[in-house]
Order: structure tokens, then sequence, then C-alpha cells
């Protein structure tokens, strides 16, 4: 059904991908929030031999703090406190506005963004704790030469109608077919799951999912 | 005078045809800019004390350790010491701070001292209410005594709908700026017109001085028309911080128990009829809350839809409770009578052994629109196979999962309001049009264009459409499913007196007259004669250096044939339930709808889909939980406060019923119309399977397995 | 949120570090799904918080000895996903699966979903834990549609949130708890803890312990599986779930374990259901015997009788996915 890897061997997981942020657990991205500058680091040093040779670990905060995030494929640096999420680190201080905050705990899918490859509720990460981790948000789709076939998608089937839950719904979407590409119209009801609509508009939504899913095979977007 | 009337269905090139939504590619992109998204250099934000009791009086405020923060901007009392505050989550004071995490760290620093007063906040109990009940009086028509002792049949039964929240997922608020006598606003509204004049009489200060924005809405759903107290308290955080501009968004919690709901109904109804199933009296006593005002319910709709029975006996009682007020929410009263009148009505049906589709046929005569019902029921039992799936009253396969099929019926009004709008014909031949309205998501901007571009015989694209901005020609709330009447009106009669103007700079030299042209294909032509013509860009090019900017106004008590006022529907539902488990699934939900002119189909399918997706919500999930001891409202989130997803919904068909007649009405509302009937034909259709009536909804598994163990209701 | 400060400590010793004597000290962030919640919330409100993201040994799923390791880390996504989980424990994957949604899934981790906190809409509401006001428990007869049928004659009404706690009990599981005294090893069943006083809380835990693993034994030829009854198809919480473990002889039951969730403040074990099944061959009618057994002692409150009748369908259920009928 998945055509995930398997996690069971996780501790090459990160240093097999050969990226820094895949496993979640990167050294030098904790430290450069720590404000530890790069010199400390020996360049050949294992990661393993980085923890063991560290000392203890920085406290951060409670005050403002400037982190690097790497959001949409760009290192960005922004000021928030520790308690500030994701989102709101996106919205408010970045300006990056397609993910929406909603319910503000987690139970709704309008924040949807992807770290490390996967959909996440932005509104319960904290942005501190981002560090070191690939975030795309919805924004992403756009950037490419030609926009992500999710986004015509979702035009041609009217998948929206006042918006708001659409960019979560496409990010969601988007993480959906990354694992299933080629979805029948029950694993997209179960797929979509984690996003709500209040204008009710999911008949469009799982018709877009599916077109979005032969348009990529098609290579539209290739 | 230009013909305004609609061009006749078979010659039109752009209203009729299912065109994509042009802010599609913004929205499905995410770079639609909501006002929710606004932040404009310097922004502040805003954030509200809330009271944490139900009913209490403010004994003291202290604001001084909340100033002290470094990053307030403003902190001011909302509700001085001695104010008596009527429900949880009334706002008591207000602060605006640097970031929103200063902010709530104010709000928490603010000390009140509360004396703690009693409340009530449920009403579903009318023997607990005591006080607080405020009856309406008793209306009567014939004499429903005689006919209940007369009667052949009588049914009797008591239907309960609980209050819900509109949970517009954009929560309500705004960003505003207050800088010398001038106030940017950009709310979150259905009413981008005239919320700067509700604004400004908070304010006193002139409409004149408010300029509104709005390019995209979050939801609204009829809880969206006022500026609202923290609106105006956003303006004036916004003037004491120097005239920074001020976000203020409500939370969750407060959004779902402050920012308006949906009255409860709950009824003891009475039936009366003949063998034949004629119906011949009602009567029902029904109570409700529209929160602390009370208020909210139009008993005089019962029985809806079917109001012309001869014996009618009305009794209804508002409740004042001490939650948040209700707002107008999506067709309002129209669901809740719905359900009570339909459920009365299969359930009197079951005990005639009667197939409820014959017994809604029979009484035709009682209702407003006897031949469009009868043409939609049979419609509508056509798309289910009620005829082959109908089957009395629970299901008798064998096994956990019993299926049924139940119905609903609905009317609305939906004429357009009133409405101005500018177009504005250049030399160069772009087009403008300009409506000081907004589009809900329900495809207003299409709509607009494609009666602009029909109107001007040019392609879509070629109308540059400008809406949200409060300095644009006038346009009416969108409420009541007003809005596409309204503006294809005032659009067609704005873009018609632009095209004379046009006819009139080109008709000498095509050797016409004004009123002997036509706008064809991108050509301005002689009727019918295409080799005297020329292309819409050599027309405008006639204009020199002048503009053409004409308006257009539709005015309701003048509707010039363009927009009319009545429809109706029909929904069914086919449905599953588990036995065992009380879980209810929904299989098919099919629609016929008469809506009058269609502008465009895609988009109306999709309006009628939000609609029964809203009911599917309403009949399976939605329920605000209100807790008697604490006062609280338990579930003002979007966990407990349960929303279907998207494998919650069954399938869904739609049949716009889309005839000559119908079409020969003019443009009619269609978002309120769509979600009525719903709830009542899925609580049928529950009731049809498993053989009880579940009395009060929603239809969670804990009320359908107490109902077929004939548990009461805690 | 108030305040916090931050760290992100790399081991399990720096974790320990960094705790302290009470839970407004410092609080762990895990997945965040609950936490981050209760945070905005201030039901937490710690002086810092630390994220055990960058702890490696916390991660992962692997084979023992005797059976699979799950790191307190593991994601509920990798739970699902995991050959290792899914060869024997289709217990543990139904229950993945009916975890919230997928965004949930990929942040919410198996030690996160034992310590999450109960989502008893009184105590989300700040009315306490125990909800009492004036002496008087508001749940008793108050809005309790979600609340406890069993366990419920102390204060504490509220059911307990882990999805994975029933099918851990079930299969025998215990986890693996450090705090700067050392380590200690306990059956999962003995992880909860149902609170009498104010100040206790849904696990034995401390302020300053932490889960670092999850051991489940082999269960080859162990026949398991949950259940959960649900309104919603996602993002909606399990009414009822039954959990249920079969060790088998030929056709017939060995020995049986029945495990209830969501029907008391802690994972609750149906040992009247797991007795009976004991030589039985697992039919229809045996199963829902067995439905009936574990239903046996419910005292259900003002309006939550029919979790009683859940309780029954839910095992019914579970005892014929578990042999595949």
């Amino acid at each position: 059904m998945s055509s995930k890897k398997e996690p069971e061997v996780h501790s090459t997981r990160g240093a097999a991908s050969g990226n820094e942020s895949r496993g979640g657990f990167s050294r030098r991205g904790f430290l450069r929030g720590a404000g530890v500058t790069s010199g400390v680091l020996g360049g050949g040093l294992l990661e393993q031999q980085e923890a063991e040779a560290a000392p203890p670990p920085s406290v951060i905060g409670p005050g403002e703090t400037t982190i690097s995030l790497n959001v949409n494929g760009k290192a960005v640096k922004v000021t928030v406190e520790p308690r500030t999420t994701l989102l709101d680190a996106l919205r408010e201080r970045l300006e990056i506005t397609g993910a929406k905050r909603v319910c503000d705990r987690g139970t709704c899918g309008a924040c949807t963004v992807m770290v490390d490859g996967k959909v996440m509720y932005g509104c319960t990460v904290l942005a501190i704790d981002a560090q070191g981790r690939k975030i795309e948000t919805m924004e992403s789709l756009s950037m490419g030469s030609k926009p992500h076939p999710l986004i015509q998608a979702f035009v041609d089937n009217d998948g929206m109608q006042c918006g708001y839950c659409t960019p979560g719904f496409v990010m969601a979407s988007k993480g959906f077919l990354d694992r299933n590409p080629n979805p029948t119209y029950d694993q997209v009801k179960e797929g979509l799951g984690g996003n709500l609509c209040r204008c009710g508009t999911y008949v469009g939504v799982r018709k877009a999912v599916l077109q979005a899913a032969k348009d990529l095979k098609g290579g539209r977007n290739a | 005078m230009p013909d305004y009337k609609y061009p006749p269905m078979e010659s039109r090139k752009l209203m009729g045809r299912r065109i994509s939504r042009v802010d599609g590619p913004q929205k499905a992109a995410g770079k639609a800019k909501y006002n929710s998204d606004v932040r404009p250099a310097g922004t502040v934000h805003g954030a509200i004390l809330h009271s944490p009791h139900a009913h209490c009086r403010i004994k003291s405020i202290d604001t001084a350790d909340a100033q002290k923060i470094a990053g307030v901007t403003a902190v001011r009392v909302i509700a001085k010491p001695g104010t008596e505050i009527q429900w949880t989550n009334q706002e008591i004071a207000s602060v605006a701070a640097r970031t929103e995490e200063i902010a709530r760290d104010a709000v928490r620093a603010i000390k009140v001292e509360y004396e703690i007063l009693p409340h009530l906040v449920r009403e579903d109990r009318l023997d607990k209410v005591g006080s607080r009940a405020k009856p309406a009086g008793e209306v009567v028509t014939g004499d429903p005594e005689e006919a209940f002792k007369m009667a052949d049949v009588t049914h009797e039964g008591d239907y309960g709908i609980p209050v819900i929240t509109h949970c517009c997922l954009e929560p309500h608020g705004q960003t505003v700026a207050w800088s010398g006598d001038k106030v940017e606003f950009w709310p979150s509204t259905q009413n981008v017109s005239a919320v700067g004049d509700d604004l400004a009489k908070g304010l006193e200060i002139p409409a004149a001085n408010v300029h509104t924005h709005m390019d995209y809405i979050g939801g609204g759903f009829g809880s969206k028309f006022q500026s609202d107290l923290w609106g105006q308290e956003a303006a004036r955080l916004s003037k004491e911080s120097g005239g920074k501009p001020v976000k203020l968004y409500l939370d969750r919690a407060p959004e779902l128990t402050i920012a308006g709901v949906r009255p409860s109904v709950y009824a003891k109804v009475k039936l009366a009829a003949k063998k034949d199933g004629t119906l011949v009296a009602w009567d029902s006593l029904t109570w409700m809350t529209g929160g602390f005002g009370g208020g909210g319910l139009n008993a005089d709709l019962l029985p809806y839809v079917f109001r012309n029975v001869p014996n009618r006996r009305i009794n209804h009682t508002a409740v004042s409770v001490n939650s948040g007020g209700s707002r107008a929410w999506r067709a309002p009263n129209h669901p809740q009578v719905s359900y009570v009148t339909c459920a009365a009505l299969e359930d009197l049906a079951a005990k005639l052994d009667m197939d409820p589709y014959d017994l809604f046929m029979k009484n035709l005569e009682l209702t407003a629109r006897p031949e469009v019902y009868k043409s939609q029921l049979s419609q509508a039992a056509d798309m289910i196979g009620w005829k082959k799936n109908w089957h009395p009253r629970g299901d008798k396969t064998k096994g956990p999962i019993k299926r049924g099929l139940g119905l609903g019926i609905g009317t609305w009004g939906g004429a357009g309001h009133a409405s101005q709008c500018r177009a504005k014909i250049h030399p160069d031949g772009s087009v403008e049009v300009e409506l000081g309205t907004q589009d809900l998501g329900t495809g207003t901007r299409t709509v607009i264009m494609q009666v602009a571009a029909e109107t001007l015989g040019l392609p879509f694209n070629a109308v540059k459409l400008t809406i949200g901005d409060n300095s644009l020609p006038r346009s009416g709330a969108s409420g009541g499913s007003t809005t596409v009447g309204g503006v294809s009106a005032s659009t067609r009669i704005a873009t018609s007196n632009a095209l004379e103007k046009l006819f009139e700079a080109v008709a000498p030299g095509l050797g016409s007259d004004k009123d002997g042209l036509e706008a064809v294909d991108g050509k301005i032509q002689v009727k019918g004669n295409p080799s005297k013509s020329l292309t819409w860009k050599q027309a405008c090019a006639k204009l020199g250096v002048t503009t053409i900017s004409e308006e257009g106004r539709h005015d309701p008590r003048n509707p010039r044939g363009l927009s009319t006022l009545g429809v109706g529907g029909i929904q069914m539902a086919d449905v599953s339930v588990d036995v065992e488990t009380g879980v209810v699934r929904i299989n098919k939900v099919v629609a016929v709808q008469d809506v009058g002119l269609v502008v465009n189909p895609k988009l109306a399918d999709s309006q009628v889909h939000g609609g029964i997706i809203m009911g599917v919500c309403g009949a399976l999930m939605e329920e605000r939980v209100m807790d008697e001891m604490s006062g609280k409202c338990l579930n003002a989130d979007m966990e407990f406060y349960k929303l279907a997803g998207i494998a919650d919904i069954g399938e869904i068909e739609v049949k716009m019923d889309i005839t000559p007649d119908h079409d020969s009405r003019g443009v009619i509302g269609l978002g309120e119309p769509s979600t009525i009937p719903t709830i009542a034909a899925i609580a049928n259709a529950a009731a049809n399977a498993i053989g009880v009536r579940v009395p009060t909804l929603p239809l969670t598994p804990r009320n359908v397995l107490d109902a077929l163990a004939g548990r009461r209701m805690a | 949120m108030q305040a916090f400060e931050f760290a992100s400590p790399t081991s399990v010793k720096e974790a320990l570090g960094l705790l302290g004597a009470q839970f407004s000290d410092a609080q762990l962030l895990a997945g965040g799904t609950d936490q981050i919640s209760l945070l905005k919330e201030r039901l937490h409100h710690p002086k810092r918080v630390v994220s055990l993201r960058n702890v490696k040994e916390l991660h992962g799923i692997k084979k023992t000895g005797g059976g699979i390791r799950i790191g307190a880390m593991a994601t509920v996504d990798e739970v699902m996903e995991s050959s290792l989980v899914r060869a024997e424990y289709p217990s543990l994957v139904q229950a993945a699966r009916g975890i919230a949604s997928p965004q949930i899934r990929n942040m919410g981790t198996m030690g996160g979903d034992l310590c999450q906190r109960t989502r008893c809409w009184y105590y989300r509401n700040h009315l306490g834990l125990l909800a009492m006001k004036d002496g008087k428990s508001l749940v008793a007869e108050g809005q309790n549609e979600y609340h406890a049928i069993f366990g419920n004659s102390g204060p504490a009404k509220f059911v307990s949130a882990s999805s994975f706690g029933p099918a851990l009990v079930a299969l025998g599981a215990t986890v693996t708890v450090v705090s700067p005294s050392g380590s200690r090893s306990m059956k999962v069943a003995d992880l909860f803890h149902t609170p009498k006083e104010r100040g206790e809380r849904e696990t034995v835990l401390k302020s300053n312990e932490i889960i670092t693993e999850i051991l489940v034994p082999s269960a080859r030829g162990v026949k398991n599986a949950t259940y959960e009854v649900r309104q919603k198809q996602a993002l909606d919480w399990p009414l009822v779930a039954a959990s249920v473990a079969l060790t088998m002889k030929g056709n017939s039951v060995g020995s049986a374990m029945v495990v209830l969730g969501h029907v008391a403040p802690t994972p609750h074990m149906a040992s009247a259901a797991a007795s009976m099944l004991s030589g039985k061959s697992i039919t229809e009618d045996v199963a829902a015997q067995a439905g009936a057994a574990a239903a046996q002692g419910a005292t259900p409150l003002s309006g939550n009788t029919y979790k009683v009748d859940l309780v029954k369908v839910a095992v019914k259920r579970a005892l014929l996915a578990a042999v595949g009928a």
C-alpha cells in the first residue's frame, strides 16, 4: 500500500539519506539554534562523536531568540520565542500565509505543512523545534517551472468555496499522493481524513485528488 | 432604455455555462490573501480578556500589571466595575502588543474580581428553565380541537435539534488602523459596503472616514454582517497604539461561543389526518434558545411548507440562557422547522402504514407550489430509487446494518438584494466592472463576469472585475441568498447602459441608430448583419479620449424580471445504521432544486453540495454542549464540536431543476435552500432504517442506541 | 502558552538533567500533538520544555530476543507501517490506524500516546482532572457521554485517551522508564493510574522520568486485534475500544487477554470475558458471550449507558477480527 521506507533500523536512517535534516535529530541544526557558532564543530566529526564530545545542551529563552529555518528550500532567519508555533512563525513573522490558523489545536488541518517530507499540523509544532528540518509550505507548490498539478485539479473540480481550508487540503493531498501515487477513491477518503472543510467542498476535493494522481502519472508536471 | 432582460436560454454564450471559478487558481495555490493574512507594516496584535463565568458582575478590574509588560501598546477596559456579564467569554478587556504572545501575557496579567451570579445555560428541559421562559402566545387557525376530535388518526411526537454554531474556519476579526480621522479596515465580513458604516457608528465618526477592504473571506454563513464589539475595540486599541494597525481575531473557543449560533428547537407535535393521509390539523408546542437575548425562531412557519393545513395551533416559547447570542445561520429557522415537520409527517405516515412519498404527494395542495414539489418529488425518487428501495419502517434484513430512505422538503425566498454596479468601457477596449460586493466562495466574482461579458458580447476574461471595497458602488450584504440575484441584475443593468453609450458612439458610422445594434462575439454589428460590424476594439477606439462609465442599480422593489422570489427543493437520503454501534453512515443524498436562472451550473452544484454537507454535519454530529453546573460550553473547539470529514458524507447527487419556466423567473439565490431539507431527509432515513424515531438530534451513537433501547435522553 | 525556556538534548542522560522535581519545572515534548495544546491552554505551564526529538536512542523499532522494542519516540505512522509490527501485532496496527489523521500519525509518538492527558472536556475546560465543584462531581450528573463506565466509583470519571494502551496491555508489553536514579521496567498495565486525589495524574510517572522504550513480547501464534467504535471515520476519538490477545491451542483459546479502552480512567481488563474464553473456539456466539461478560459490572453514569452496549460489540468484533472471522 505504501511506498514508504521501513523505519526499523532507525540509527542509520539519517546518515544513509545523506540529508542532515532527514532524521530530525541533526546536531548541527540544534547547535545553530542554540547560538553556538559552527566553528566549534570539526567538519569531519561524525554525529555520534559530536554528541559525546558536546557540552550539555544550552537552554534557550524564555525570551526572543533568532533561529534559522529551512523553508521551501531556503534558510531563513526569524525571531521567535520558544513558545512560538511554526504556524505563527510562518504567518506572523515570515508573511508566508498559505497555511491558515483555524482550530489552533491540531484538529482541522488548515495549517498543514510538510516537515521532512511528511504532512504535519503547523499549529502543533514549535518553530524552535523545527530547526534543521525541511519545511515545505503551500507556497512551494507554485515555485517550480509549472505549478503542481494539484492546484489545477482543485480548480477544475471546484474543490473549494471560501477557500480557507483549501491550502491545507492541497498540502495534505500532496503528502498523500507522495505516498500513494495510485490511490483508489476509498483511499483518497481515508488519506484526507486529517482536514476539515466547513463550506462542504469534499465532493470536488475527492475528484481533484484523483485527477491530480492521473496528471502526475501522465507527466504533466514532468 | 436598453432591454435589461437576460438573453433567452438558447442564445446565451456564457451565462449557464460551467465555467471554473475565476479566483480558483489564487485560492488553490494559497495565494488568495484573506484579511486574516493581511499585516500592514507596523501591525500590533490585539487580544481580548473574556469572562470565565456564565453570569457574574465585575467587582474590580486592575490593568496595572498588564500595562507594565514590555511591548504592550494599549490596554482597555471594556466591562467596568459594576457591569453584569451574561455569558461565558463575554468581553471584559482588551490589549494590544508587539506580538501575539505578549498580548496574551498581558491579558493574563489583568486582575479581575468577579461576583458570581446564578446562571442557566441549558434549555432542553422546558420544565427546568423557570422564569427564563418567554412564551410568545398562541396562534390558532381553524378549529384544531374539533379537527383532532374528528380525525381518523392522530400522531404525537417529540423532536429536538440542538444549538449549533457557525464554526467559520476564518474566525471573526479584522485588522484595523485608526490614524488621525481615517480608519483603514480589513474585516472578515459578508457586508463590505456597509460594515464600515457600522464601525463608524460605534466609533462615533463619519462613515465616510472608514475605508473597508476585503478580497476573500473564510466563511460567514450569516454570522459576519456587523463590525462587532471586537472590531470597534480593535480600532480603539489602534488609536491608543498611536495609529498602528491592530490585528485581532477571535480564538476558536470564543469564536464558537460569542460569534453566533443557530437557535435550537424542541417540539411537541400533534398531527391529525384522514385515513388516506390527508392532513387536517397541526398542533405544536415549540421552545428554543437563541442565547441570552432569547428570540430567533419563527414558529409561525409550522407546519413547514404544508402551512395551509386548515386547522393549526402554534405555541412557542423562547428561553433566555446565559450564552452568546444567535445570529443568522444559513437559512434561519428553516432547517429546524423542516426537520420538525418532515419528521412528524413521516412518523404519521408510519402510523398510517403509508409510504411517506405518497403522504407528501397527497398533501401538496397545502403548499404554495404543488406543481414544483410534485415534479421534484418524482425526480428525486427516481434518482434514489425510492420505489424500488423504500420499505416500511424498520429494515428487516439480517445482521446489524439497517438501511433506510427518508425525505425532506424546503423553500426559500432568495430574491436579489439592492445592488449598484459601475461598468466602464475604455477607448482601448478594456472593460472594468466594479461593485462593493463580496465573494463568500459562492462564486460571486465568476457570476458577475459571466453576466457582464455575456451582455457585452465579449469573452469571459475580457472583463476586469473589482469587488471588496466600500469605495465602490454599494451592494447589499451577502445574506439570505440574495447576492447572486442582486449583483447579476445590477451588472446586467450597468453593462447594458454602458453598451448603449458605445452603441450611440458607433451607430452613425455603421449607418444605424443605437437600437439597431448588437454586441456579439467581440463585435458591434447591425442586428443580424455581421457584414456591417466593427470589432470591439475598433468600436471602442471611436470613444476618443472618453471612457464610458455607467452605473446600474438593482432595486428589489422593481426587479424588471431579473430576479424573483421563492424556490422549492426536495432531498432524499439513503443511510445505513449499525444498530450495534449506533453509527449512522450516509450512503447517498440526492437533491432536486429549483432556483430560477442558473448562471453557472458548476458553481451552483458546489453550493448544493455544500448545503447538503452542512446538513450532514447537523444531522449526524453537530451540537453545542453546555454544562449546567459549571455554565461552560464544553466543546468550544473543533475536536468535540464535530464536523463531518471527507469520508463521512457519502455520495451526493444534485439535479438543478432547470426548465424554461423556472429560467424565466430570473436569477435567484441558492445558498440557503440547498441546506434546508438535508437534516430532515437523513433523520427520516435513519428512522426508516431502524424502525424507531431518534427524537433528538444529532444522530450520534448515543442518541441512536438510546432510542433503540428505549432509554430516555439524559 | 506561558513563556518557557527550551532545550533539545541529544541523549537521555542530558534530557534527565534538564528535568525537575515538579511538572511545573519542566515538561517533555515528544510529538507535541497533545503537549502543545496543553501548553496553549496553560493546563501545563512549565518553566522549561525539553524536546526529545534529537535523542537518537529513543527512536526506532527493532527486533529483540523475545519480541520487539519500540522506541518511545517512534511515531504512530512508523508503528503502523513497520513490517516487524505488521508481522505479529495487527492489534497495534489497527490501534495506530484509528488515531486521528495522517498528520497526527506523522507527529505523535508511541511514548506520547501513553503519556497524553485525558480528553475529558471538564479537564480541558479548566475544571480539573477530577472535575469537582463544591465537593460534588461535575461529571456524574453532567455531560458524561464520553466518560467512564468502569472504575468510576472514585472521583476520577474520565477515560484514558491512550490508543496503544489497551493493545499493549493485552500483549503483555512492558515499558522502560529512566530517572536520575536509574532505570526500571514495568508492565504497561502498571503505568496507568486512577487518581484519587488532586495532584495525581493518569500515569505513575514522575516529573523527572522518561519512558525510553516499549518492549512487546513476541506474539507469534497469539491472535490479536483491536476494534474501535468511532462515529467519524477520522479525526475522532473512539467511544469504546477493545483489544484482545488470544494464545491458541489448536483451534481453541488457551489463554486470553481482553482489554477495553475509553471506558475507564485506565485501560480496563475485562477479566470475566478473558476467563470465559479459555478452552473455547471463537464463534459469533462465543464472541457475543464474551462481549456480554466484558460489559458485566459496568457502572454507567447518567448519560453513558450506551457505552455498555458498545463494550459488547467492540469485544465481539475484536475477537472475530482476531481469528479472521
